[in-house]
């Protein structure tokens, strides 16, 4: 066991993948010599060289491009974007290029990439370099999608995605960058589309992801207090998505919550929420509710964007009115 | 650059293709080579007009981009490539794809939308794809498959193969960022590629000196990137070849990108859609003279092949085409067992348990 950030998780979970497959090359903005802007990938160019850490040009589509036709011609590939709201520039790529590709071709070419990025918010950065994107990513057929919340998940679930044939956006949480966690020896591989129930409850269910988990967490420990008893699952993997676990806790509980970053419209939750309603709707003992950034661009001031992000008074007190047959926020 | 400044095959200002032009009559490519040239030129030709026959019959559905009087310039290409080569295309994709070999009827089936396509009706007409061939796809939003392109070629690089990767795409598409992208990253990774513009002069309906910032989009770009201003005649078959293979040249020496500004025109509309009536008639008329069927065809004759032998070889690839076409028409079209596959490389759709 050592003890290990979030930020040092990445460059750890990649340089195991990086050792055991020599094929593993990565390229992105930076993130050689510099160590990437948010330092995760400190020390890979010292161990892999230049040939397999690549520093890039400001060329996202060029980026996202070489890392396609790499990967489509045999050699896996981790590509860096630095910000999540920077995939917005290389979009193309991603929605047409390479989630489409294989299906278009009924199955001539598949994607071992993986796409890393910068997501979220909570650093006052302002509204560009803040955005929580990980529905852009899940209403794409062709993409997985993974955001891992805890140091260990970000290693396991890194190996993972490295070693899926098919391409994963994956989402490292800037907020988190800093967290230690205790992580075990020896190779860590998890596995896709597996959520985790990270506190048993009995009385609601509280869906939540990356830097949310926390605080989901933090909250309900405050409701326990309160005499409610919560059951916080960790969604990890939004493509593919671990229904069973989030269908069996809502049949203990009868309440669903999610707990989101994104802006309103069409998050990540709306879809869970629209499946416990068509398949656990009678074990619903009141609605689904969720909890999430309103529907604005981030605010850059510590204190607008604290009250824009879901904290963990606004679930306490989103569940417990709720609980109380208030209804929702 | 060519090799032999004998037989240079860069076209002279104006820098339209002269079909009285005959510095290439003697230029230094076997016959073999160019009556496989003359095969492949009628095969691309003959596929082309059936794929516009069918539409006329309503059996193709959507839309067809064709490459109709532009044939030279696959043609050349496909001499040139050896297998293990990839060829990125546009939706203007047909011939590139034909050029590398992709089964004449699997293509037609495609754009019939048949289950016996190459595609088995997933990608259709502007999505061609035969990666065994090293057609390594069809693209159809302007500019990434530079990019795609260059990826291939940095990954043959890695795998020490002497592979290249050439990207076929159109004058406007010297416009798309990922256009720029894509020359700076080739040239800066070294990376064994060549970007071939096949300059039409239209991009879809705008004529191209309306939209670009000068006169010849791709060659007038090619010294920002530190690479040779190349511009040949696209209707030229030989001179498509010379400078293709001089371009794969370089790139396996491991000297690096070139950028082919390959000027061209084509005999119909954009894609199925366009009457192309905002051409002026004597520029039609003009090019008409330039077809690169009956140039090569006249090219062929002066060297002294008989004129039987060229009617025996457009005889025999008509009947493949007619082939082709009963195999595409015999086709069943493609059912509810094949809609949700091949999302995934487990082959499947899954998104959730
Ligand atoms: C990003 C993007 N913008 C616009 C289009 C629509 N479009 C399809 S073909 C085309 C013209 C392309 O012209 P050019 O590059 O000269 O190629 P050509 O069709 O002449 O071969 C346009 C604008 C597109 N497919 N993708
Ligand atoms: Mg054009």
């Amino acid at each position: 066991m050592a003890e290990l950030s979030y930020r040092d998780a990445v460059a750890y979970g990649i340089a195991q993948e990086m050792r055991r497959d020599p094929a593993l090359v990565m390229l992105g903005e930076d993130i050689a010599a510099a160590g990437g802007v948010f330092k995760t990938t400190v020390g890979l160019v010292e161990e892999f060289g230049p040939d397999r850490v690549r520093d890039t040009p400001i060329s996202e589509q060029a980026i996202l491009g070489a890392a396609m036709g790499a990967a489509m011609t045999g050699i896996p590939v981790i590509a860096e974007i630095m910000f999540s709201d920077f995939l917005a520039v290389c979009w193309d790529m991603i929605a047409n290029e390479i989630a489409k590709s294989r299906y278009m071709t009924n199955g001539q070419v598949s994607f071992p990439l993986v796409i890393r990025t910068a997501n979220g918010g909570g650093a006052r950065f302002g509204a560009q370099h803040s955005q929580s994107v990980e529905n852009w990513a899940m209403m794409i057929p062709g993409l997985k999608v993974v955001a891992p919340s805890t140091p260990e998940d970000v290693v396991g679930l890194m190996a993972a995605s490295i070693r899926d044939p098919d391409p994963v956006i994956f989402f490292e949480h800037k907020s988190l960058m800093a967290g230690k966690a205790e992580v075990p020896d020896g190779e860590i591989v998890d596995e896709l589309g597996t959520a985790r129930v990270v506190r048993e409850g009995s009385d609601v269910t509280i869906a939540a992801l990356a830097l949310m988990v926390p605080r989901a967490l933090e909250a309900a420990d405050r409701l326990a207090e309160n005499g409610i008893s919560a059951e916080v699952i960790d969604v990890r993997s939004l493509v593919p998505l671990d229904t069973a676990t989030l269908l069996s806790s809502t049949a203990k509980t009868g309440r669903f919550f999610t707990v989101e970053e994104n802006p309103r419209l069409c998050g990540w939750g709306a879809e869970l929420v629209s499946i416990i309603s068509e398949e656990a709707f009678w074990n619903l003992d009141g609605p689904c509710v969720r909890i999430t950034t309103p529907h604005i661009p981030l605010p850059s001031a510590a204190s607008l964007e604290d009250l824009a992000l879901p904290s963990v008074d606004r679930i306490v007190e989103t569940v417990t009115r709720s609980v109380d047959g208030g209804g929702s926020a | 650059m060519p090799t032999d400044p004998a037989y240079d095959y860069a076209l002279r200002p104006p820098r339209l293709p002269d079909p009285e032009d005959r510095s290439l009559d003697d230029a230094p490519i076997d016959q073999e080579t160019r009556l496989a040239l003359y095969r492949k030129l009628q095969e691309l030709r003959q596929w082309s007009k059936r794929a516009h026959d069918l539409f006329l019959q309503n059996l193709v559905k959507g839309t067809t981009h064709l490459s109709l009087g532009m044939e030279a310039i696959a043609t050349g290409f496909g001499m040139a490539l050896k297998p293990g080569d990839y060829t990125f295309a546009t939706y203007r994709g047909h011939a590139h794809s034909l050029a590398r070999g992709m089964d004449p009827g699997k293509a037609l089936a495609e754009l019939l939308g048949r289950e016996n396509g190459v595609l088995g009706g997933k990608g259709g007409s502007m999505h061609l794809t035969d990666v065994e061939k090293g057609m390594m796809g069809s693209y159809a939003i302007i500019g990434a498959h530079l990019c795609i392109a260059n990826g291939a070629a940095w990954s043959a690089k890695m795998r020490g193969t002497d592979q290249v990767a050439v990207a076929f795409f159109g004058d406007g598409t010297t416009n798309i960022g990922a256009f720029h992208e894509a020359l700076n990253m080739a040239v800066i990774w070294k990376l064994p590629v060549v970007f071939v513009c096949e300059n039409n002069l239209y991009m879809e309906y705008t004529p191209i000196d309306a939209i670009t910032a000068v006169p010849n989009p791709a060659a007038d770009r090619a010294g920002a990137y530190g690479l040779d201003p190349i511009i040949i005649d696209g209707n030229d078959p030989d001179a498509v070849y010379l400078a293709a293979v001089d371009a794969l040249e370089r790139a396996r020496r491991g000297d690096g990108p070139s950028l082919i500004e390959a000027v061209t025109y084509r005999t119909g509309g954009h894609s199925r859609a366009d009457p192309a009536k905002y051409r002026p008639e004597a520029e039609v008329e003009a090019w008409k003279d330039r077809d690169p069927v009956p140039v090569y065809h006249q090219r062929l004759l002066r060297i002294g092949v008989p004129e039987a032998e060229l009617g025996d070889i457009t005889r025999e690839v008509a009947a493949t085409i007619d082939a082709a076409t009963e195999f595409a028409k015999a086709g069943a079209h493609p059912g509810e067992e094949t809609l949700m596959t091949e999302v995934w490389a487990d082959g499947g759709s899954a998104w959730r348990n």
